[in-house]
């Protein structure tokens, strides 16, 4: 694991202008981190020869207040499910994971107020409006529904989405749209860690765009830290302060994107890009499919 | 604000999102009403038929009362299934609800839709047939009405945990449970009818002494007090029911996230 910070990036941290909250690195000792996951181990049994199958093997990782931390893996690798696993949806088998020192099995309801989710499918209720689903957003983390839908418009038009179309089921939104709206709904609640699972993954380029420029807009202006799962290599170089690339349900490599890259150069020789980093780590392509039954990413 | 009051307009996030989905979904919702209320009739005119009004007094209200218990039942049953059918039950589940206030939720809108279909079918009721109820005892109806609510929201509770541990067929088997309840319940006759081992199953189901009780007040005039062989095994249901209900609805929940169920939609 590399654990030195990278120039680079430290360069970037040192703009307090700019980028007050953010910290790059693994916490130093005696500060809390955001996120700790220690030795997080997950098993599910499948199919009808109930075959048991590591998830999640044995993944720790620290990750600091202010932080962009992606996830990087191939399908199946355990990404989702170490996500589902901060969001309080699955139970671990070993280990422990805390949010800002709440375990998230002894203190999930602390847990759960701290956090936000956006999955890859933008799961809403389809033939609602937005408004309709961010209302019911609103009142199931007990805000007050009316302050609610003022954010909610300041947040959907720094999004390009105009109050008019609020009001129209989200069926008739481009999934472009939708998942714009769910970053909306995430932020509403004001989390101070917001998973992103994949968040965008499938959108045309445009929407890809405006979704990744809002992202650096909630790291610079929301005192929010940031887990992020992706399959965009250039997503992750963007956006992530670090990276770990998870292979199997195991973590293989951690560090900035300049310290991995810096590391397949010096180590094995090779091309100093994340697409290598990813082929050296885990010796597959992006693109390889792992059989969807294997684990529950 | 205070846990309670935080709970409780969390427990309105439900009310107001079920009314908008049936706000949305209003053809279904028009074509749902439709389908009862040619049901209600189809059974009546079966009264009509016989030229007997004691039958035709039996069958409406059968028909009327199990269309609302039935409701309550529906609904509450299958909460899960309506948050897998539409993708959102991994965000309702992280959200930082208790679950007995997804489930009071659920039961107020519930209980509010099945009461605006009950008083619809009835005023077509009293439109088609010359239905008297002179000398009913619409308090005793009313009390009924409230505690077989109570002790069918308890049953919904219960079977609401199917659709949690099996995917695939949890909302099968609580189609499977309304059935025999509408079989053993005496709602089309009275169950004095039934197979000796049938009376015996009929005990256990609530909708018997709903439907005894809501005849018993409507048809013969009886009060409430007269009635109260038919009373406390609502109240018992009620009691007994409804907290087993959340706190199995508890243990569902972790076993869900312990076999990864609420990934999967259906």
């Amino acid at each position: 694991m590399i654990e030195v910070m990278n120039e680079a990036k430290s360069t970037r941290v040192r703009a307090p202008a700019r980028q007050p909250l953010r910290r790059v690195g693994p916490p130093p000792p005696g500060e809390q981190p955001a996120l700790l996951i220690e030795h997080a181990t997950k098993r599910f049994v499948v199919g009808r020869k109930r075959k048991s199958v590591v998830a999640v093997n044995d993944v720790s990782m620290s990750i600091r207040r202010g932080e962009i931390y992606g996830i990087l893996g191939a399908n199946g690798s355990g990404k989702s499910t170490l996500i589902r696993l901060v969001s309080t949806l699955l139970t671990l088998e070993g280990g422990r994971v805390e949010v800002f020192g709440h375990d998230v099995e002894r203190d999930e309801m602390a847990v759960k107020q701290l956090i936000n989710r956006v999955s890859v499918d933008a799961a809403f209720f389809k033939k609602l409006s937005p408004h309709e689903n961010l209302a019911y957003a609103a009142r199931l983390y007990g805000l007050d529904a009316k302050s609610a839908r003022a954010e909610a418009i300041q947040i959907l038009a720094r999004l390009g989405i105009g109050e008019k179309r609020l009001n129209r089921p989200l069926e008739q939104m481009s999934r472009g749209m939708q998942q714009k709206v769910a970053i909306a709904r995430a932020l509403l609640t004001s989390p101070t860690v917001l998973l992103l699972d994949e968040p965008t993954t499938g959108l045309d380029p445009r929407s890809k765009l405006d979704v990744q420029t809002f992202i650096e807009e909630v790291r610079d202006t929301h005192d929010a830290t940031i887990l992020l799962t992706t399959h965009d290599l250039a997503e992750a170089e963007r956006l992530c302060d670090r990276i770990a690339l998870i292979n199997d349900g195991r973590m293989v490599a951690e560090g900035t994107p300049g310290e991995l890259m810096t590391m397949v150069e010096r180590d094995y020789g090779k091309e100093p890009t994340l697409e290598s980093v990813f082929m050296t780590f885990t010796g597959k392509s992006l693109d390889d499919d792992v059989d969807e039954d294997k684990d529950d990413d | 604000m205070t846990i309670a009051t935080r709970e409780l307009r969390a427990s309105f996030a439900f009310v107001e999102r079920n009314f908008n989905l049936t706000k949305r979904y209003w053809g279904w919702e028009v074509a749902w009403l439709v389908y009862s209320i040619a049901a209600a009739l189809a059974v009546a005119f079966i009264g009509v038929a016989q030229d007997d009004p004691g039958l035709l007094q039996v069958l409406v209200i059968g028909t009327i009362f199990w269309n609302y218990l039935s409701i309550v039942f529906g609904f509450i049953g299958e909460t899960v299934t309506w948050e897998r059918w539409e993708g959102t039950l991994e965000y309702t589940f992280m959200a930082p609800i208790r679950r007995y206030t997804q489930l009071v939720g659920s039961t107020f809108f519930a209980v509010a839709y099945a009461l605006i279909q009950m008083v619809i079918i009835l005023v077509v009721m009293i439109l088609f047939f010359d239905l008297e109820f002179t000398g009913g005892n619409f308090v005793t109806a009313g009390v009924f009405i409230l505690l077989g609510s109570l002790s069918f929201v308890g049953v919904g509770m219960m079977a609401a945990i199917l659709p949690l541990l099996y995917v695939e067929r949890g909302d099968q088997m609580v189609f499977v449970i309304q059935s025999i309840i509408l079989l053993f319940s005496g709602v089309y006759y009275t169950t004095d009818v039934l197979p000796e081992w049938m009376q015996f199953v009929s005990q256990f189901s609530p909708g018997t002494y709903v439907l005894n009780g809501i005849r018993g007040g409507l048809i013969h005039g009886t009060p409430v007090t007269e009635l109260l062989h038919n009373v406390w095994p609502l109240v018992v249901m009620g009691i007994v029911l409804i907290p087993l209900g959340v706190y199995m609805f508890g243990i569902a929940e972790r076993y869900a996230k312990r076999t990864g169920k609420l990934k999967r939609v259906g």
